[in-house]
């Protein structure tokens, strides 16, 4: 796609699309929101990128293929998961700080295990939009 | 004993990192495992002498009654040193034999599979575990007869194996879920004390089916014999080890470890006599026509092993005692003639007996070990086989009235013929004189002599002093069949009588026929004629048309065109929940209850329809893309409206993932081009209409039944309490139900696996033109 206007406002558009991908995936505890809808938002801006500037672009800009996102979205996801075995708890109990944090709230396992669903979701999506264009062209 | 159990399962697993370390000469210390399990478990037998029998418990799944439960007596600590016994001369043996072999470090590793699933299957005293551990020992086998992969009849035969033990211990679970489930446990020893009750129970014929099933199809009884002879597709050494002197006798053990709490009735003991003693003549007689050193030995191995069935079938004390101390002749002269054969075998190319002679004057050692094996085979007296063929005799000498008769008869022909077998095995590439072409033979590798040479040499020594066997393992393990004390010292010599009368003839008879019957192709041909009413040609067949069946059935469900399958589950989906409907009470149609129609959703519905108009109606892929995209997000205005931000936000973002999808593939596909006719057409537009339909029909009805609100109060009322958040719904994906959430993550990433790996296969058939 050739736009300049788009070339242009993608720029400005994917970390501020990435933000508020963040911001849903935080919000999600409280509000309507949460991993799965924030990974999808993350994984449009990163397609709109790479429509504007082209697939190999977009591969740079991530510095690793986004399959490598899949993995390491598991990993964290099972992690948080195990973790209140070492305190003794059962498996996925959900354990939380006492104090909120600054700007993020409140943070337990349960965020941690949002966040892996979200590094898988934007892995997936863009895994399987990314070898579909590469076979497309 | 845990980890003993387990140990060949670890190393199994560790040979997959390490295994190419273990190719070359370090191959040999594969044999360090077989031999401590071996020293671990010899060193139980003073306490088994004594009548104390040794248990483990260890809970797995109490709540379904499954347990490490193992339990170790006379007779798992029999079978226990079988299998680590001859396991490690086997392991010894496999790396001179295999050496250099491109998957030798994939043979040790199904070797210790089988090897810690076959003690599992001796010592495990909970059904459920042995059941387990029964299907690892048929999947190893299955690996070990396919081990020769790029050979079209080795992967056939273990197939065969597979299929038909694999089918056997499908019964087998059932008999014994049955048996647990009707005795209240699923401890064998447990089982014992509700015996009476078991054999009792209207299902007690059921169980009895389910179980000799089982075991029949494991331990090759006629009918299934055929899978045996087929499975020397195998290596010599698993042969050896496998199918003759362990897995084999797996069927064996279980109806010896069941006799206690099965056996002593008239259902139990006429099914195994005469299924035992058709296998073991048919299988005697099919023995001596062959030419192929291995075939003859697995005909014979089915012989006796029909002979061990037949043994614990009469369930007395001293056929028990017979039976046990035949599992260990015959473990003893069987596996030793196998490594023989196969030393014979790797030396010479040939296993063909009919061109093999004289090969004492080269291979010395191995002589030795055959003859020594094939003379306990014939029950020589001073051997061991002596000693079982006469606890044999006077097993059936000491049933009543015809019995005595008919079963002294069936025993003596088929000790006649396996004498000859075993000679045939044993001696006859021995014999004679050396063809000039065997006259550069060599003596192999040590270990591949010192093996069979040992076995045969222990079968002597049990010969000349029984005792040393006797007390410490085989009259504990008859004990355990039995329930009680057995008072009848092995002894080398019982005097004069009758029994030895019957030894007599038969070593009479057989050697006569040894010299008498010459084995030769012609004769094997004549054989061969009668295939096509064998069992393995009736049961083959039987498979084939269950093939058949199978591919028109997969032919028309499974076509492969996406719009079948579409078709399939749509049409289904009508039918069942149509039924339901309809059986389900009156249909109350009442739209007094609904919300009142709102400007916003009367503009959306508008939009809706015709977007599925222009889907419908359109003749560019592109155009039906957007339409459909514009339903998608109708869709989501609706959620919007009814309060369902998660969802609609959700339903947006994929909808908007799913038009860059489309757009990318399309990209590539040719113009739009209308395949489907119009009588297509109607039909996909009634089967759609209709659905939509039933699923409308079945909203209006959910609406007029009582909702249950219980769930849905719980997670209101719970999610910040316990979970600490307000988004309900999030709460649930992340904390109430994260267990579903992450299974889906998984299933995501295989989906995009399954979608990368389809595509790169696309990649790279178009790069090979």
């Amino acid at each position: 796609m050739n736009s300049a206007i788009l070339k242009t406002a993608s720029n400005y558009l994917l970390p501020i699309l990435l933000l508020f991908s963040i911001f849903i995936l935080l919000r999600g505890h409280y509000h309507p929101g949460g991993g799965f809808v924030g990974g999808l938002i993350a994984a449009i801006a990163f397609v709109l990128h790479s429509f504007t500037h082209g697939n190999e672009a977009t591969l740079k800009l991530l510095r690793t293929h986004p399959s490598s996102f899949i993995p390491m979205g598991l990993g964290l996801a099972a992690l948080s998961m195990f973790v209140p075995l070492l305190g003794g708890e059962p498996v996925m109990t959900g354990l939380w700080f006492d104090e909120p944090f600054p700007v993020i709230g409140m943070i337990g396992s349960a965020l941690f295990f949002d966040l892996g669903v979200y590094l898988v979701v934007i892995g997936v999506v863009l895994t399987i939009l990314f070898t579909i264009a590469q076979y497309s062209e | 004993m845990l980890i003993a159990v387990l140990a060949g399962l670890i190393v199994s697993i560790l040979y997959i990192p390490f295994g190419k370390y273990l190719k070359g000469r370090l191959a040999i210390l594969a044999a360090i495992l077989p031999i401590s399990l071996f020293a671990y478990f010899a060193s139980f037998i003073p306490a088994i002498q004594t009548g104390r029998n040794i248990h483990f418990h260890q809970p797995w799944v109490p709540s379904m009654g499954v347990n490490f439960d193992f339990h170790l007596d006379g007779l798992s600590l029999l079978f226990s040193l079988l299998i680590t016994g001859i396991g490690s001369l086997v392991f010894l043996y496999a790396a001179p034999y295999l050496k250099g072999h491109r998957y030798l470090d994939r043979f040790y590793a199904y070797l210790s599979l089988f090897m810690a699933a076959m003690l599992g299957v001796v010592l495990s005293d909970n059904v459920l575990l042995l059941f387990i551990f029964w299907e690892l020992t048929s999947i190893s086998s299955f690996f070990l007869i396919g081990f020769n992969n790029d050979n079209a009849a080795s992967r056939k035969s273990s197939l065969i194996a597979l299929g038909v033990t694999g089918g056997g211990g499908f019964l087998l679970m059932a008999g014994l879920i049955l048996m647990g489930h009707l005795s209240g446990s699923y401890s064998i020893q447990e089982m014992l004390g509700t015996n009476e009750f078991l054999k009792s129970h209207a299902l007690y014929g059921l169980i009895l089916l389910l179980v000799f099933a089982g075991a029949f199809t494991k331990s090759a009884q006629f009918p299934f014999h055929f899978w045996l002879p087929g499975a020397m597709k195998a290596p010599t050494p698993v042969s050896a080890y496998l199918h003759s002197a362990t897995m084999v006798k797996a069927g064996v053990y279980l109806l010896a470890r069941l006799q206690p709490v099965l056996g002593g009735t008239d259902y139990w003991m006429y099914p195994l006599v005469t299924i035992g003693g058709i296998t073991m003549l048919y299988s005697a007689f099919h023995s001596i026509f062959r030419t192929d050193l291995k075939s003859i030995l697995a005909y014979s191995t089915v012989a006796a092993l029909g002979m061990l069935v037949f043994l614990i079938g009469i369930g007395t004390a001293e056929s028990l005692l017979a039976a046990s101390v035949f599992i260990l002749v015959h473990a003893l002269y069987k596996a030793s003639l196998f490594l023989t054969a196969g030393a014979i075998d790797h030396e010479t190319g040939t296993r063909d007996i009919t061109r093999l002679s004289g090969l004492r004057k080269v291979l010395m050692p191995l002589a030795i070990a055959g003859i020594l094996a094939g003379l306990s085979s014939a029950g020589l007296p001073l051997t061991f086989g002596f000693i079982g063929k006469d606890l044999i005799y006077e097993a059936t000498l000491h049933t009543t009235g015809i019995l005595t008769i008919v079963l002294t008869t069936l025993a003596v022909l088929t000790n006649v013929l396996l004498l000859c077998a075993g000679f045939l095995a044993g001696i006859k590439p021995f014999a004679g004189t050396l063809p000039e072409r065997f006259s550069e033979v060599h003596l192999p590798h040590g270990m591949i002599w010192g093996a069979p040479l040992l076995l045969a040499l222990l079968g002597l020594i049990f010969g000349f002093a029984p005792s040393l066997a006797d007390e410490p393992l085989l009259n504990p393990a008859a004990r355990a069949m039995h329930q009680s004390a057995i008072d009848s010292p092995l002894q080398l010599w019982h005097g004069f009588n009758l029994v030895l009368l019957l030894s007599g003839i038969t070593l009479v008879l057989g050697t006569l026929l040894y010299f008498v019957r010459r084995p030769s192709a012609a004769s094997l041909a004549t054989i061969e004629r009668y295939n096509t009413v064998s069992p393995k040609h009736v049961i083959g067949q039987l498979a084939r048309y269950g093939r058949k069946i199978a591919i028109k059935y997969t032919r028309t469900l499974h076509n492969g065109y996406l719009r079948v399958y579409l078709l399939c589950i749509i049409v289904t989906a009508i039918l069942l929940l149509a039924i339901r409907l309809i059986t389900g009470g009156p249909i109350r149609l009442s739209i007094d209850d609904l919300s009142p129609v709102s400007v916003y959703e009367v503009v959306v519905a508008v939009i809706l329809i015709a977007a599925v108009y222009i889907t419908v109606t359109a003749s560019s892929r592109l155009t039906v893309v957007v339409a459909t995209s514009v339903l998608g997000y109708c869709v989501c205005l609706l959620f919007v409206f009814y309060s369902a931000p998660d969802l609609a936000m959700t339903q947006f973002s994929i909808d908007t993932l799913t038009v860059v999808l489309f757009v990318l593939v399309l990209f590539r596909l040719p113009p739009f081009l209308n395949f489907a006719n119009r009588k297509i057409r109607i039909r996909d537009g009634l089967v759609a209409s209709s659905f939509g339909l039933l699923i409308a029909l079945i909203a209006v009805q959910v609406l007029n039944q009582p909702v249950d609100q219980e769930v849905s109060q719980f997670y209101g009322d719970n999610a910040y309490t316990l979970a600490k958040g307000k988004n309900v719904v999030n709460v649930i994906l992340v904390d109430f139900r994260g267990l579903d959430t992450m299974f889906e993550i998984v299933v995501l990433s295989i989906a995009a696996i399954g979608v990368v790996s389809l595509l790169k296969l696309r990649l790279k058939a178009s790069e090979k033109e």
